[in-house]
């Protein structure tokens, strides 16, 4: 796999998966500007957003104008205990991979969500409500589940698809997939920032399990299958193989 | 199904194991017919090489008769007989579509682990341990081949397995170290290590028009091999082989220098007793005591060429003799997909017949005395072909 930026950043964050509604207000038009060309441009995005939240930014570049309830500012009792506990961060990750197929492929076989389980393998399924809004099923420990729906706030063909889980979702997520024209012939090369904010309570072991461990080798795994997958047709795999004892 | 498995240093066993069976679309089946064991697989044998797993089934070179494909293998049939080689390739990637099948972006399912490793991933290798891949080897009656579209070469009937096997491995290994040397007419070609590797390396390398091979050991039977055909000997416990190729070349020293010793070079000298001793202890992972002699004895401007395996890192590297004499280094596990037909055609035409290496036939059941005989160079043994 040709990775080309990785990089992966924990916050201590409280409430800045979700944007205050003064933040979006906030975000004037040379702001949009300048994150738009963060995220189509070629250096490491999550350097550039520092410490400003990955879901604010993808608000701001689609527009702004979107309603979107975020949850408050203020915290429940769980909340301040898994604070305390330090179970709170979010996590940012960031990974690009060269693939050897145009823009065009890439990008409509993505566009379609319920692909996105053939490659990545922590998610059960994806269904697909509506042109925007999407079910998404994880799998995970102890038979529990953890589902969210999300819903793409930026959908620029070929280049860009940006989505978020919506405000009530157990796991506030938010990221974006760039694909971009590779130098010569090189096929095109595609970027997949990531920002999870783990819940508090009884989830948090699960999810820790499902996202927590190795966010940056999950996320370059999925990566490097989908590229495996557009490229060789099919996943490399040695699960059910012959061993001795 | 029987199989050669590691279970730990020094010790492999044939253990019974379910047969293989299709897993991906692109796989096939192959029934072995006749496999080798590789002097890489020594490295494994000695427990150098990390991310085994007691139960991996060995070996790499191995070919055999088609008996089971997956659904989207259109060029081959049951019932082709068939050379594999040992580098697993997709065929589609950027490195695949530029004949670098040894860096397949898409083969091996642990890159990350390699990518840990060495920054970016090489391609899945048969047997040879969870970081390239955790591959089945085909050191067994069965083994499954993944990407069969691709990999395989039928071989024509009236080539027999002996002649065809080592184009899965040492035959286009010791003919790229050559190729990479980028022979002159005039050139003196310097090769350390006459094993398999370094033997086939040696008759690539007067293939290309050296004229003259030089070649260096300390074995009699493997430098009495390469003196047949056509090399002058160094044996290094007699003489200097730094001093001698200087002598030998006029002082200028060879054109081109071939490490095809790699990770477990004896050393005669203090700094062959220290990497062993580090190597021991795990300070460094490999004794790079060939490639420090083949580094200092190159004509300046010349090149020196890698094909002997190195895992991981390697200490006292003479950077500042590759920088000095304007050395060009070149490396890499072989890209075999890139030269089957290429030497499938000069075996089948007479220009080489790859089996003279063989010294031991053994069956599949004696591989744990074929690994020892091997790894001992006992009986005079350079290369073991094992028939399951």
């Amino acid at each position: 796999m040709e990775e080309t930026v990785s990089s992966r950043n924990i916050r201590q964050g409280d409430d800045r998966l979700a944007p205050k509604t003064d933040e979006n207000k906030k975000a004037g038009i040379n702001d949009t500007e300048r994150w738009a060309s963060l995220i189509m441009g070629g250096a490491m995005v999550l350097r550039g957003l520092q410490s400003r939240s990955l879901q604010g930014v993808i608000m701001a570049i689609a527009g702004g104008g979107l309603a979107y309830h975020g949850t408050t500012s203020d915290q429940s009792l769980p909340d301040k205990l898994s604070e305390a506990a330090g179970l709170d961060q979010d996590i940012r990750v960031e990974k690009t991979v060269t693939i050897n197929k145009p823009v065009e492929m890439l990008y409509s076989y993505w566009r379609n969500l319920e692909n996105l389980p053939r490659f990545m393998s922590h998610l059960e399924s994806i269904q697909t409500l509506d042109e925007t809004r999407s079910h998404w099923k994880a799998k995970a420990p102890m038979n529990m589940s953890v589902e969210w729906d999300a819903e793409i706030v930026e959908d620029r063909p070929n280049q860009l698809i940006a989505w978020t889980a919506v405000a009530d979702a157990d796991v506030p997520n938010a990221g974006f997939v760039r694909f971009k024209p590779a130098p010569g012939d090189r096929g095109t090369e595609v970027k997949v920032v990531i920002e999870y904010s783990p819940p508090g309570g009884a989830l948090t072991a699960a999810v820790a399990k499902l996202f927590g461990e190795e966010p940056e080798q999950q996320v370059g795994d999925a990566l490097s299958k989908f590229k495996q997958l557009m490229e060789a047709g099919e996943i490399a795999t040695v699960e059910g193989q012959s061993k001795g004892h | 199904m029987k199989a050669v498995c590691w279970h730990g240093k020094e010790d492999v066993r044939v253990d019974t194991v379910p047969d293989p069976t299709i897993l991906n679309p692109r796989d096939a089946i192959i029934k072995v017919t006749s496999t080798a064991i590789c002097g890489s697989d020594l490295h494994l044998y000695d427990g150098y090489i990390p991310t085994m797993q007691s139960g991996d089934i060995l070996g790499h070179e191995f070919m055999g008769e088609v008996v089971e494909l997956g659904k989207d293998v259109k060029n081959l049939k049951q019932g082709d007989r068939v050379v594999i080689p040992f580098t697993i390739s997709c065929g589609g990637c950027f490195f695949c579509n530029r004949d670098l099948w040894s860096l397949c972006d898409n083969s091996n399912p642990n890159a990350w682990m390699a990518e840990k490793f060495y920054g970016h991933s090489p391609a899945g290798l048969y047997g040879y341990s969870h970081l390239l891949g955790g591959y089945a080897g085909g050191q067994a009656e069965y083994v499954r081949v993944p990407f069969a579209d691709v990999g395989p070469i039928k071989v024509p009937e009236h080539l027999t397995d002996e002649q065809v096997l080592f184009l899965t491995d040492i035959f286009p290994t010791g003919y790229m170290a050559a190729e990479n040397c980028d022979i002159q007419p005039d050139d003196t070609v310097a090769v350390w290590g006459c094993g398999p590797v370094g033997q086939f390396a040696i008759r690539s390398a007067q293939m290309m028009g050296a004229a003259q091979v030089l070649a260096i050991d300390r074995i009699p039977e493997r430098l009495e091999m390469a003196r047949k055909s056509g090399a002058t000997v160094i044996n290094y416990e007699e003489v200097d082989p730094g001093e001698a190729l200087k002598e030998m070349t006029g002082g200028r020293g060879p054109d081109a220098c071939i490490d095809a010793v790699g990770m477990e070079a004896h050393g005669t000298d203090v700094m062959g007793v220290i990497d062993t001793v580090k190597q021991a202890t795990k300070l460094e992972t490999g004794r790079p005591y060939a490639l420090r002699q083949a580094i200092a004895a190159c004509r300046k401007g010349g090149t020196v060429s890698v094909p002997g395996v190195y895992g991981g890192f390697i200490d006292h590297m003479p950077m500042g003799a590759v920088v000095n004499k304007a050395l060009t280094l070149k490396s890499g596990q072989t890209h075999v997909q890139r030269y089957l037909k290429p030497l499938l055609d000069k075996i089948s035409e007479g220009e080489i017949d790859p089996s003279f290496v063989i010294t031991h036939r053994m069956s599949l059941d004696q591989a744990p005395e074929g690994y020892k005989t091997f790894r001992d160079k006992k009986d005079n043994c350079i290369k073991v072909v094992l028939q399951p």
